[in-house]
């Protein structure tokens, strides 16, 4: 593996965000409430992190959901089981604008999974999808309405997305192989 | 960790990390069944076949219920209405219901290692639901899950395991899965149905009940298994009752916080007085629904494929 290069550091990280939360407050209607709900392992974090900028925004508090799409994907019987995280929703996403929250937007499939499990609990007003980083190589035909990033990439190298929450660091890396 | 069991025959062979996956898989399942939608589309497309070769009222609706919520389709093939009463051999039904591609088939039969057997003669997942007096994984895998979720952890617990343990799969799948999650297991019961070799398991062997039941954290009673008994075992059910039934008079020697679980039909007034049963220390109906999960993690997690696990970045 050669030296993996760094896109974002702690504090580029922590800026994207904030832009992303302001552009998603720009966006937000009037009079509809919105919702955010990320998807582990990653997204879960940057949406409780966008939701704490967003409610100082707001000036109210923003409701924050986990959803796992582990028994939603496509690819289950061709690869071993993935790991299931506990989904919790403690709200009613229905009538609210939702915004998926994601660390790297790539093949799409797992935004898929993701709007086919969120039908089960309601039929939101309208789904959005803010990710920190987009790095392009789309199977299906979704993009995201907010993005930290644009990150061109090869199909085989890798982005990985460090949280506090769970690796100790905030950092994004990009991976090439030799 | 990866899952990469295309079977579920027994917990003897689960390693104690594979056994706190399908627990950890379980966690999200249950919470599944306490959604207004209560069905995912992870088996969709995906044929089951539940194959009771022997009676069975729970273990077969559990097993339906899931498959259902998992969205496969299901086949109930049962002893009563099926070809072997015409004389086919378990193998030949076996192939004929792979024929119809069935991509797993979920089994129930009185002789111990049909599961083993039929794995090793189709292509399907099997998932052993009770073979003889041998093993009931899920079973094993529903207690441990209430367990845990009732005292946080199995390490460091005791766990007493009263009643029919010789005739009994339960007994011997639970034994397994406590002992592999570092739990002390104490067997009680008529000398007769409690053998000594037990104590080659790794488990502490006892026949006086106070004495089993009183540093226990969980006590697990096991039903006097009239169908499998060709001759008495212990002289009579009362003597049973007298010597070996949880009363009121008995549990109150146990620790205040010992709680009582039986993986059903409960015999009322034999291994367990009735009030007992329905008193906020039984976990028994809490059993039931959490076997329900555990059996949707289960197929959830033989499901899966050969490739390299989820890619996790993105």
């Amino acid at each position: 593996m050669a030296e993996p290069t760094v896109i974002f550091d702690a504090a580029a990280i922590q800026r994207a965000l904030t832009r992303v939360a302001h552009e998603i407050a720009e966006r937000s209607e009037n009079g509809t409430e919105v919702v955010l709900i990320g998807i582990p392992v990653g997204g879960d974090h940057l949406a409780k992190r966008l939701s704490r900028i967003l409610s100082e925004i707001w000036r109210q508090p923003v409701p924050v959901g986990i959803l796992d799409v582990g028994m939603h994907r496509d690819d289950l019987d061709q690869r071993a089981a993935p790991k299931i995280h506990p989904t919790v929703i403690p709200f009613d996403v229905t009538g609210k604008t939702v915004v998926l929250v994601d660390d790297v937007l790539f093949s799409g499939r797992t935004t898929r999974a993701a709007m086919d499990a969120l039908n089960d609990f309601g039929r939101p007003k309208k789904i959005q999808l803010a990710v920190l980083i987009d790095r392009g190589h789309r199977e299906l035909p979704i993009r995201a309405d907010f993005v930290g990033k644009n990150v061109p990439t090869a199909g085989n190298e890798k982005i990985r997305v460090r949280l506090v929450e769970n690796d100790g660091m905030d950092e994004v890396v990009l991976e090439r192989p030799k | 960790m990866t899952w990469a069991r295309k079977h579920l025959l027994d917990i003897e062979s689960l390693t104690p990390d594979e056994i706190v996956m399908v627990l950890d898989t379980a966690r999200a399942f249950k919470a599944v069944g306490e959604r207004a939608i209560k069905k995912v589309p992870a088996l969709r497309g995906k044929t089951v076949v539940n194959l009771f070769v022997e009676p069975s009222t729970r273990t077969r609706i559990s097993f339906e219920l899931a498959e259902q919520r998992l969205s496969a389709d299901v086949i109930n093939f049962s002893a009563e209405a099926s070809s072997f009463k015409k004389g086919e051999t378990l193998k030949d039904t076996a192939r004929n219901l792979e024929a119809l591609n069935a991509d797993f088939i979920v089994i129930r039969h009185s002789a111990s290692g049909a599961p083993h057997f039929l794995a090793r003669v189709l292509n399907a997942s099997v998932i052993n639901a009770g073979d003889g007096a041998h093993e009931h994984p899920t079973q094993a895998l529903l207690d441990v899950f209430t367990i845990r979720e009732h005292k946080g952890k199995i390490a460091g617990l005791n766990i007493t395991i009263l009643g029919d343990v010789l005739y009994s799969r339960v007994a011997r799948s639970n034994i397994w899965a406590l002992l592999k999650l570092g739990a002390t297991v104490t067997l009680c019961g008529p000398a007769t149905l409690v053998p000594k070799t037990f104590e080659q398991m790794g488990c502490r062997v006892t026949y006086d009940v106070e004495e089993a039941i009183r540093d226990a954290d969980i006590i697990n009673l096991l039903r006097i298994q009239h169908e499998r008994q060709r001759k008495t075992m212990f002289p009579s059910i009362n003597e049973y009752i007298q010597l070996f039934g949880l009363n009121q008079a008995r549990l109150a020697k146990a620790k205040p916080d010992a709680l009582i679980m039986h993986p059903g039909p409960i015999n009322r007034g034999v291994e367990i007085d009735s009030d007992i049963a329905d008193s906020s220390r039984s976990l028994i109906l809490e059993q039931v629904t959490n076997g329900l999960a555990v059996r949707m993690a289960v197929l959830f997690l033989v499901n899966g494929g050969k490739g390299p696990p989820e890619v996790g970045e993105n």
